[in-house]
């Protein structure tokens, strides 16, 4: 059995009455890349936070590197890359400024924050903007200086809150791309996501939480097969027949039916075939899509609720 | 401890050692790290800073000191100790303007940065703690007092206000006078959520005490039933003890009592800070 360079047991954390995280499990080996899904409000960045170590567990352990982060938080710390859900750079310093600073926070000496702000921002592809001052930047922008930010210090495990929450498509896959080059290399990533595409393109592994609990965890295609069938057939109908049409499927034979507001879902093996039965009992959709099973849809299994409302 | 080699991971891991010095560095090295990050943050705005530092106590010294000081004198110096006004003005200034750089300090810099930039948040994400930040800002504001104060003093120099070589006395009095006020407000701005909380700190803390502390008048022309109220106030242990220095009238046990009373004034506020720090930062 190989050291978790991260376990948690039981692990909760309490603000006055109300339980942001109630009594997770997990551990974390060197190297992987873990994620944490759910909805907003499901405890993801209060883990995150008690990782982090700015945020002390009420109850349960947590180890990182074998550590306690109450009693060795800086120790953790040093070793630890941070990208926090909300940009926390210095807006009125440029680019390397912001480098410059982050890595006197780590005691690095001058000489090796220069070389090494030279190499993060040509990975983060901002060494034409390095002496622009950062206000003005766009917030995809932004996002790849935290990130280069919080690789100042050479992290063992680099922790990101909703890495892309609020970039546009385009900037989303720029940030996606600098992930994955970096668990290319070794670092181990922690992140959360209300994202399914996210969670699926980058964890090997990850957790759905939901309510301040672990609902499931898995690889992204072990939670899909356990939890839902290999392909969904999507239904809309005319919101005027919707109802008496969702209640008319309950006879071709599927897995499971979810009825949407605007939607009916049928969890199959052969969304063509159950496309067929659904026109053999007369129905018309207004339109009718056959795709592949996803976390979307273990997360609606399990909670009952969409994702992303 | 785990291991620092990756058992059967991938090889080529760049991030492979740790790079914080072995052992947890002493808790001053922390708060200087903090201190160079608002050294590097000065740098932006110093050419503004030195001039307002510089014109603060011309235009003092110049309309009341100078200006005012013409026909207070005309009216007799008895209540003033028997010195010209500028004279029994300037160490007072000298106090006063160093409480109003310790509460500009402590208002909102260390609002901006728990609630604007986040930049305090950003930084316990590395190694230092809240209580790391709040005394990197404490000496930052040490350094700038510094600096205000012998400014201030060599201007009053220029304008023949000094009479003892005491008054180099005064300089550090000034500093822990302005520190005095750091210290407990931000402790206080540490906890704040909106920004026009801030602007009570200016309009019933500091504007009356500039008024009532002894800076431009003795505080025994004062009704007797509010005198009290006045002794209780930094500033005017801080005003008190720059004046005897600079007039050269100190004395070692009321020296002892005023450093003494700022000096709990300080550490009152530097043990509230470290609670209120860590409690807006630790959440």
């Amino acid at each position: 059995m190989t050291t978790a360079l991260i376990r948690a047991r039981g692990l909760t954390k309490r603000f006055g009455n109300f339980t942001a995280v109630d009594g997770v499990d997990f551990e974390l080996r060197r190297g992987e890349a873990f994620g944490f899904l759910g909805p907003n409000g499901a405890g993801k960045s209060s883990t995150m936070r008690m990782i982090g170590c700015v945020s002390p567990p009420t109850a349960g352990e947590l180890s990182i590197f074998g550590l306690d982060p109450v009693a060795d938080g800086p120790g953790i710390r040093a070793r630890l890359g941070v990208v926090p859900q909300e940009d926390s750079l210095d807006v009125e310093l440029t680019v390397r400024e912001n480098l410059l600073v982050y890595g006197r926070y780590f005691g690095l000496p001058r000489s090796v924050i220069r070389e090494r702000s030279d190499r993060l921002l040509e990975f983060v592809q901002l060494a034409d903007r390095q002496d622009d001052r950062v206000e003005p930047l766009s917030g995809g922008l932004k996002r790849r200086l935290t990130i280069a930010r919080s690789l100042i210090n050479e992290p063992e495990i680099l922790l990101l809150d909703e890495p892309t929450t609020g970039l546009d498509p385009q900037a989303r896959h720029v940030v996606w791309d600098r992930l994955f080059r970096l668990k290319q290399q070794g670092v181990t990533l922690v992140l959360t996501t209300h994202y399914m595409d996210e969670a699926e393109q980058l964890c090997d592994r990850l957790v759905v939480m939901d309510g301040g609990r672990i609902a499931a965890e898995g690889s992204p295609r072990e939670l899909i097969e356990r939890y839902s069938t290999p392909e969904v057939l999507e239904l809309r109908f005319d919101p005027a027949v919707h109802e008496n049409a969702a209640e008319k499927l309950a006879a071709v034979p599927a897995q499971r039916r979810e009825v949407l507001a605007d939607r009916v879902l049928l969890y199959v093996e052969d969304g063509d075939a159950a496309l067929a039965a659904v026109r053999e009992l007369g129905l018309d959709p207004l339109t009718s899509l056959v795709r592949r099973s996803t976390l979307e849809d273990v997360f609606l299994r399990l909670t009952g609720r969409r994702l992303e409302d | 401890m785990t291991a620092q080699t990756v058992p059967g991971g991938p090889a080529a891991a760049p991030p492979a050692e740790p790079t914080a010095r072995p052992g947890p560095p002493s808790a001053w090295s922390f708060a200087v790290r903090q201190l160079r990050f608002w050294l590097t943050d000065y740098r932006r705005t110093w050419r503004g800073s030195i001039i307002s530092t510089v014109l603060n106590p011309l235009l003092y010294l110049g309309a009341m000191g100078l200006g005012l000081g013409t026909l207070v004198d005309k009216h007799g110096t008895a209540s003033l100790g028997q010195v010209s006004y500028l004279i029994f003005l300037a160490p007072g200034l000298l106090a006063a303007s160093a409480m109003g750089t310790g509460v500009g300090e402590s208002t909102y810099p260390v609002f901006g940065s728990v609630k604007w930039n986040k930049t305090y948040q950003a930084a316990v994400s590395s190694p230092l703690r809240p209580r790391d930040l709040f005394h990197g800002h404490l000496l930052f504001v040490g350094l700038k007092l510094t600096m205000t104060s012998t400014v201030f003093l060599a201007v009053a120099v220029a304008f023949g206000a000094i009479r003892s070589p005491m008054a180099i006395l005064a300089l550090p009095v000034a500093v822990l006078t302005g520190l005095a006020f750091t210290a407990p407000i931000e402790a206080w701005t540490v906890t704040r959520t909106k920004d026009t909380s801030l602007a009570v700190v200016y309009r019933f803390g500091m504007i009356p005490l500039f008024l009532f502390s002894g800076t431009f008048f003795p505080v025994t022309q004062l009704p007797v039933w509010i005198r009290p109220i006045a002794y209780l106030t930094p500033l005017w242990h801080g005003v008190a003890l720059c004046r005897a220095l600079c007039l050269g009238i100190a004395t070692v046990p009321s020296a002892l009592l005023h450093v003494g009373y700022l000096l709990a004034v300080l550490a009152a506020g530097i043990i509230a800070g470290d609670r209120s720090y860590a409690r807006r930062l630790y959440v």
